[in-house]
């Protein structure tokens, strides 16, 4: 793509952080203010480097939360065992500095051009690049038929949930609950299987492109159940975290 | 440009004893085994499974799956390095190094094209694949290596980048120039060398 061919080196800046929301008991969404953004696709990550007063460096990549056009936001999940998670999560404040660089991916992004009907699968914050395709599609007034299928813990772990309900009507929304449900609740149960994926997912003959992000062994998973299903592996884009 | 002090951030990754001078400039030591994987995992059955070395459409050697395990094998231990920032280290493998392949080809190529199951290409320079520096791994600690971690092969470049150790090798094309592979498409650096950090383009 031409527009990715233009991209230059991706030198560090400095962002100022504009909000810290909480998400969740464990998530944060860090809002930033970057001087000179030039621009990112649906889906794409930055890195974030954060210095101790004693000259140590850490780095981690984070998915962009927001669509193109939108202010820059990622969506940070508190790992206990984390090194910089926690600090995210925990210490930062609007007003502070934060050291990044971006954006980077290119592959796990989608646009108008990409066309679908699209299945976007999720676990866990693995919402989260999911989320910025799901407002970029909104904000460009695009038509492709979407489905969402997100798989929490519990229902307090649903990150975004009252944005993503606001969607029902333009995008089918759908929720599994791996851990414990409350009274009443009508959504699915447990992990997402091939009964839950084949009552959700696109038939094959439509040619769905299917965007899957989570923890490895939930990718390995659906991605596995989905060409079962008749997707060419060509049409299943994953992005994967944590050990396994 | 100086980079702000974050306030409160603390070093709790310290190396331990015997890792100093072995983790790359902002590399973390994980003992799980992460995946990145760009799609699903392809399962070639090993009786389709080949490995091929080829030069501008020419098939110059091939192996089946059995010719391949007839090789000499090496085991090898080395430390990998992944530009998502794990490193781990110490990580035992079993495979057929690539001086044993390109040997019993004669060539001038400069470069080869890692190509894969899933249609998934790396670059690498001849001179980083020979001298006992690269290996096409079927065996990881001991067992044969899982699907989810490039099995039945992979290969194996432990110096560079982890992303150019290949998952589901199938063969190496040789070639006079370089050209990105997939990853490097997609705004990953053209050599991948940890140890500068090079980890998008133009780093």
């Amino acid at each position: 793509m031409a527009r990715a061919a233009v991209r230059g080196r991706l030198t560090w800046q400095i962002a100022r952080v504009s909000s810290v929301t909480r998400e969740t008991d464990s998530v944060c969404t860090i809002g930033l203010e970057v001087p000179d953004w030039a621009g990112h696709q649906a889906g794409e990550h930055l890195d974030v480097r954060l210095t101790a007063e004693d000259g140590y460096t850490a780095e981690r990549s984070y998915s962009i939360a927001t669509a193109d056009g939108e202010p820059v936001a990622i969506t940070v999940e508190r790992l206990e065992d984390g090194e910089v998670s926690p600090y995210l999560t925990g210490e930062l404040r609007a007003g502070d500095q934060l050291e990044l660089r971006g954006p980077i991916g290119r592959w796990f992004v989608w646009d108008t051009s990409d066309g679908g009907p699209l299945l976007l699968i999720a676990g866990g914050s693995g919402v989260v690049p999911l989320r910025a395709i799901l407002r970029h599609r909104q904000r460009s007034g695009s038509e492709v038929p979407v489905r969402l299928l997100y798989s929490s813990r519990t229902l307090a772990d649903v990150i975004y949930h009252h944005e993503l309900d606001q969607y029902r009507g333009a995008a089918e929304v759908s929720y599994t609950l791996t851990r414990s449900q409350p009274p009443g609740w009508t959504g699915y149960s447990g992990r997402v299987d091939a009964a839950m994926l084949s009552e959700i997912a696109w038939p094959a003959s439509q040619h769905p492109l299917a965007f899957v992000c989570g923890p490895t062994r939930f990718v390995e998973t659906v991605a596995e159940k989905l060409v079962a299903l008749g997707y060419p592996a060509s049409r299943v884009k994953t992005e994967r975290f944590g050990g396994t | 440009m100086s980079s702000p002090v974050s306030r409160g951030f603390r070093h709790l990754h310290r190396s331990s004893v015997g890792q100093e001078g072995r983790v790359p400039p902002g590399q973390y030591v994980t003992e799980g085994f992460p995946v990145l994987s760009a799609g699903p995992t392809p399962h070639t059955p090993l009786q389709e499974w080949t490995f091929s070395i080829r030069r501008g459409g020419d098939t110059l050697r091939s192996w089946t799956w059995e010719e391949f395990q007839a090789l000499s094998a090496e085991t090898v231990t080395a430390d990998i390095h992944c530009v998502t920032r794990w490193s781990k280290l110490d990580t035992g493998w079993r495979g057929v190094s690539v001086d044993t392949l390109l040997d019993q080809v004669p060539h001038d190529a400069a470069y080869v094209l890692a190509f894969c199951d899933g249609g998934y290409t790396s670059n690498l320079p001849v001179k980083d694949v020979t001298g006992g520096q690269a290996w096409v791994a079927f065996g990881y600690d001991g067992q044969p290596l899982q699907a989810e971690h490039g099995g039945p092969a992979r290969l194996l470049v432990p110096h560079l980048y982890f992303w150019k150790s290949a998952k589901w090798v199938r063969g190496l094309e040789l070639r006079d120039r370089d050209e990105p592979g997939f990853w490097e498409s997609y705004g990953y650096h053209i050599y991948g060398d940890p140890w500068r950090e090079q980890r998008y383009a133009g780093d």
